[in-house]
């Protein structure tokens, strides 16, 4: 609990650039979902959050923690192994919700029949004739 | 070499809660209640983020077991919220 351990120089300087890296991943990705327009454009902005920038930063807290500890200490890939299976189950159920409840309130405005995947139940004149 | 690791983890917890103000920002102004959602998912893993980054800077392993709670309560309530707005749509 003394702070930063004494790490060599060979190991201070790649912890240091992942911590870096992933920080400004961290950054872009709440940039974008803050500063995109719509739903859909939105939900692209944490995908690089929890995937490289949480990569990056696990990546160089296990590379701190084994060459501090002169010992194998992998066990950040429990949380990498959760993230990179609930990052896409999480996105896909939101975008489920999402897609539903602009289709149910006809929200067009809101951007779901911008890919042209879906179409409004009635009236709906621009998008293709039906999917099928 | 340990000034630039300090200076890399200042870096690190100054961007990381830069990130999760503007997750609150886009939390507090969301047009709809899927971008609520999405921003409080997005604001529990800059949370477990920022859990890993002070473990790396107190040097302890502490932080480790914090960062896997706050992985899985803030996957367990995205899918509990994801679904109540699915289905109480349905209801209605």
């Amino acid at each position: 609990m003394s702070g930063i351990e004494h790490l060599p120089g060979w190991a201070a300087l790649p912890v240091a650039l992942l911590l870096v890296l992933g920080a400004t991943i961290i950054l872009v990705g709440a940039l974008g979902l803050l500063r995109l327009r719509t739903f859909y454009q939105r939900i692209h902005g944490p995908a690089i959050t929890v995937t490289l920038g949480a990569g990056c930063l696990l990546l160089a807290s296990m590379l701190y923690f084994t060459v501090a500890q002169s010992r194998l200490v992998i066990h950040e890939i429990i949380i990498t192994v959760f993230i990179l299976m609930t990052a896409p189950v999480v996105a896909m159920t939101v975008m489920r919700a999402a897609v539903y409840r602009d289709l149910r309130a006809r929200k067009r405005e809101s951007g779901v029949t911008a890919g042209q995947v879906y179409t409004l139940p009635d009236g709906d004149t621009e998008g293709p004739p039906e999917p099928r | 070499m340990e000034t630039l690791l300090e200076l890399a983890i200042a870096y690190a917890v100054v961007c990381v809660l830069v990130a999760m103000a503007l997750c609150a920002i886009r939390l507090l102004i969301g047009p709809a209640a899927h971008d609520r959602v999405l921003a409080l998912d997005t604001l529990w893993m800059c949370g477990m983020l920022l859990a890993i980054v002070l473990g790396i800077r107190f040097g302890t392993q502490v932080y480790f077991e914090v960062a896997i709670l706050v992985a899985l309560v803030g996957f367990v309530s995205t899918i509990a919220m994801a679904k109540f707005l699915m289905r109480g749509e349905i209801i209605e």
